[in-house]
């Protein structure tokens, strides 16, 4: 294992440190590095760029086992370190579900082989993200996976005692519920937003109160059974208001929100490109507006990429017959440059926040989302905020290149990711 | 203008123009000899993945009245319905030299897709997208509108339109809204509020849902076909009820004022939307709706197709 | 450029057109007056006031827009249809003459003789033009002409006419290039 110095960089709060790395740890923090081995260390130059704790991404979909076409632990996990993560969570709604000891302990694995950044699977809260029972979750939270998070995502746990039970199952373990929170009655057949877009576009409407009245539901229910809630992809103003409401009540809730929907608008589907259809779909700049204001705030605690991949004649094809979703890793953060840096709603700490220590925070990721001290693992990323860059979906490290940004020119270049003391980008 | 997807990509001018083509194609349709060599050597392709025999027959008939040579490809029987993907079909009409491709889909932005598409080069003529669009309809039921109600000539300015039915699933009402308040037009939507879209407060129209206030105010009054399969959605209670507040039928058709015309897309559901009565009574102007759609279908395609496209050089250069 | 046909040469050889007129078919009677948009509807407006002059009769006067029936549409923009006027007393059994402005290659009296049959049967069709300047593709005369202007193929003809254009004339161009 090689030993680095990480030079001329800054922290988070502004302050210039090198450090320096050896057998997978921070050895040393200061302006002068003195330990002896240095004089074979080998140099990352990080002047002019922010050194920063790995990003942590709760919501990763990545395709294994399945649909390997898409997106594999190992493709995924290189996205991933090109986007500054070195800890990603795997959805559960892969081909077998995730809803078993073995599956989870499976893709456990691949992400261990892999080695580019940690990988925790997502387990399903119903068999078969079915809705109607729970899966094995004691298994796997039991499992060499030691799963916490559990998700039907891309389903919704509509049925409110499912929901209940579940929520009351995993507190034996300190587990969350991470809902995809989506009334499938007031969705059927749903396109995009419901609203003045959707009216022009005679395109099946997916009303806000859809998802409002799911996460209304949920905080209730895990207020009642003094259980943990985490909201995912939070997209709509009222979903805002509403998490506001419960944390100021106590509840212990968390929520995200996706690069993509604080960018993009449902304005993108007057085009019809699928590139923008996914789930929950982009709002109005209303909602973008009430998305930043609650992540500065910290109603909203974490972002989180759904990066979701998908294969080309999935999105080369007629609005209703294509998928939802996006790839996001690569661009995460140069998005949350742009729309929440730049425009000087949050500061610098703020991101490695929302980005890495609250997500980590939430799936107890113990050995991730840490602030760079001595001795903690060497998981980090080196940003250089002044560069920028044009996104190409050809260039991509993800195996789709189902990317909304093609051809954007963003803020904020990843410089270089490091995972446990090994350069895994750069 | 090289496509026509959306009344959105019209100006009064070229809605205008269209309305006047249409006006001396009419001309040449009333003739014995109904066949003209304009489009002589042009290839049509009918693209229709959704079932419309007369929007089929009626965009057929306009082609080989301007003798272009006419290829119908239908979802029943052709690759489509085996899964190929519109992509691959594009590409095969490009193959077979199509000039202009005539696509009737069930997904809205069908369409716009394919003319957006790099896959084929010609011409891309919107016959109906999903509950998106349908704008040779809106032009002919402009085109008869005028031709009764304006003279046969100039805008629709001063003129009262209602539109009555399930505007939420209609292409129909999309397109007309556009096309009726661009030529001056004032559009009333009378439903009752399930079938209104969200959003329709954006519209540049009244909204009502009183048919019998509306009724003996308007120049035309346009009845949408209903389906019935609605019903289980929630949008109606039975079609009883929908008929009694949102049919047409005898008593409410005195009230009409003199002049008023009734008007019907097609295909009809008589007895739910509009009496049969209705539909037959004088006032009706339903079957000429159907003649004028040849008419102004060979508008489009004349000024889509007849003149220099881009991808040809001129002779003049 | 100079002009070939001033204003006061343009009124007299349209009442001399008139005069032939009425000689070769022996009157009025039979005529029908069909003008090709858009120069040509008013070249025969004239020539029907004239005759109304002349016979003080009224002549069936129309307009046959030929540009579905053109053979170059392909070469231009889309052009717009300009109306086709048929009189009601129609054009079977009649002598109908076409009226425009500029006889050139003959593919545009060619395109009017197709329209002409679309709408019906006349006993003769007859050709009047302003100018006539030469070299056509095919075999085509006019009957009556107000001037015959020989002419190389880089130059070209411009007719005004008092009705679009704010005065008569007709001008010869050279131009350079290509036309
Ligand atoms: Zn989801």
């Amino acid at each position: 294992m090689s030993n680095y110095l990480i030079k001329g960089g800054a922290l988070a709060d502004g302050s210039k440190r090198d450090l320096y790395i050896a057998d997978g740890l921070i050895v040393e923090k200061g302006s002068a590095i003195t330990h002896p081995a240095i004089a074979s260390a080998i140099v990352i130059d990080a002047s002019n760029s922010l050194v920063l704790p790995g990003f942590v991404d709760l919501h990763t979909h990545l395709r294994e086992p399945g649909r390997e076409d898409t997106e594999t632990v190992l493709s995924g996990s290189r996205s991933g370190a090109a986007g500054g993560f070195t800890a990603l969570s795997a959805m559960a709604n892969t081909s077998p579900v995730a809803d078993t000891a073995g599956v989870v302990e499976q893709v456990f694995r691949l992400g261990q082989e892999a080695g580019l950044c940690d990988v925790f699977p997502i387990g399903a809260v119903t068999q078969g993200l079915l809705g109607k029972s729970l899966s094995e979750i004691g298994a796997m939270a039991q499992s060499a996976a030691r799963v916490r998070v559990f998700s039907d995502d891309g389903n919704c746990v509509a049925d409110p005692m499912v929901m209940r039970r579940a929520l009351e199952y995993i507190k034996q373990f300190d587990g969350v519920i991470a809902q995809h929170a989506q009334d499938p009655d007031l969705t059927q057949g749903a396109q995009m937003n419901e609203g003045i877009v959707s009216s022009r576009l005679g395109l099946r409407g997916w009303p806000a109160v859809a998802e409002e009245a799911i996460i209304a539901r949920d905080v209730l229910l895990a207020d009642h059974v003094q259980s943990r809630i985490h909201i995912c992809h939070l997209t709509t103003a009222g979903g805002v208001e509403i998490v506001r409401w419960a944390k100021a009540r106590g509840i212990q809730v968390t929520a995200e929100v996706t690069p993509h929907h604080l960018l993009l608008t449902d304005d993108e589907a007057i085009s019809y490109n699928p590139v923008y259809k996914v789930n929950p779909p982009l709002r109005t700049q209303a909602d973008v507006m009430a998305l930043r204001e609650g992540l500065a705030d910290g109603t909203i605690d974490i972002v989180s990429t759904d990066h979701a991949p998908h294969p080309t004649e999935s999105k080369e094809c007629e609005w209703q017959e294509a998928a939802f979703g996006m790839i996001g890793l690569e661009t995460a953060f140069s998005i949350v440059q742009a729309t929440m840096i730049d425009s000087g709603l949050m500061t610098w700490t703020d991101l490695v926040n929302r980005m890495s220590i609250a997500p980590a925070k939430i799936g107890k990721y113990e050995k991730q989302g840490l602030d760079l001290m001595v001795g903690s693992p060497a998981n980090l990323t080196i940003v250089n905020p002044s560069l920028s860059w044009r996104v190409d979906r050809d260039l991509v490290k993800s195996r789709s290149r189902n990317t909304p940004f093609h051809g954007l020119e963003l803020p904020g270049v990843v410089i270089a990711t490091m995972f446990n003391g090994n350069v895994t980008h750069g | 203008m090289k496509h026509l997807l959306s009344i959105a990509d019209l100006t009064p001018t070229s809605a205008m123009s269209i309305l006047d083509t249409a006006q001396e194609m009419s001309r040449v349709s009333a003739s014995s000899v109904k066949k003209l060599p304009t489009l002589r050597g042009r290839t049509i392709v009918n693209l229709f993945l959704e079932d419309s025999t007369r929007t089929r027959i009626s965009f057929e008939a306009a082609a080989k009245r301007l003798s272009a040579d006419v290829i119908n490809f239908s979802a029943k029987g052709s690759s489509v319905s085996k899964g190929e993907s519109l992509k691959d079909t594009a590409q095969t009409l490009q193959a077979m030299g199509a000039d202009a491709v005539i696509i009737r889909h069930s997904a809205s932005g069908a369409a716009q897709w394919l003319a957006d598409s790099e896959w084929m080069s010609g011409s891309v003529i919107n016959a109906g997208d999903g509950t998106h669009e349908h704008p040779t309809q809106a032009l002919l039921d402009a085109f008869t509108i005028r031709k009764h109600l304006g003279g046969g000539t100039g805008d629709l300015r001063g003129l009262q339109v209602a539109i009555v039915g399930d505007i939420l699933h209609s292409r129909v009402a999309r397109s007309n809204v556009q096309l009726l308040t661009l030529l001056g037009a004032q559009v009333i939507l009378v439903a009752p509020p399930t079938l209104l879209p969200v959003g329709v407060e954006s519209w540049p129209v009244q909204i009502s849902y009183d048919l019998d206030a509306v009724l003996p105010i308007v120049d035309a009054v346009m009845m949408l076909r209903v389906q019935l399969e609605r019903m289980n959605d929630f949008f109606f209670p039975n079609p009883r009820e929908y008929s009694h507040f949102f049919g047409l039928n005898r008593d409410r058709l005195r009230t009409l004022k003199s002049g008023a015309i009734i008007m019907h897309p097609g295909p009809m559901n008589r007895g739910l939307e509009i009496t049969a009565d209705c539909a037959d009574s004088a006032r009706s102007v339903i079957v000429e709706q159907v003649t004028n759609g040849v008419s102004v279908r060979m508008a489009v395609l004349y000024l889509l197709l007849a003149g220099l496209q881009e991808e040809e050089p001129s002779v003049n250069s | 450029m100079s002009v070939a046909l001033p204003a006061a040469d343009i009124t007299r050889a349209l009442m001399r057109i008139s005069h032939e007129i009425l000689e070769r078919n022996s009157g009025s009677q039979s005529l029908v007056l069909l003008g090709i948009p858009t120069r040509g509807v008013h070249l025969a407006q004239r020539i029907a006031s004239n005759i109304a002059t002349i016979e003080s009769a009224t002549v069936p006067l129309g307009t046959l827009d030929i540009t579905l029936h053109r053979d170059d549409l392909r070469m231009q923009p889309p052009r717009a249809l300009m109306p086709t006027n048929i009189p009601s007393v129609g054009i079977d059994g009649r002598d109908v003459v076409l009226i425009d402005d500029v006889l050139f290659s003959g593919r545009t009296i060619r395109a009017a003789l197709d329209a002409l049959g679309e709408i019906g049967r006349p006993k003769s069709v007859q050709l009047a033009v302003l100018v006539d300047r030469g070299h056509r593709q095919l075999p085509i005369r006019p009957d009556f002409v107000g001037k015959n202007l020989p002419t190389s193929l880089t130059q070209s003809i411009k007719v005004h006419l008092m009705e679009m254009d704010g005065c008569d004339e007709v001008l010869l161009e050279s131009q350079g290039g290509a036309s």
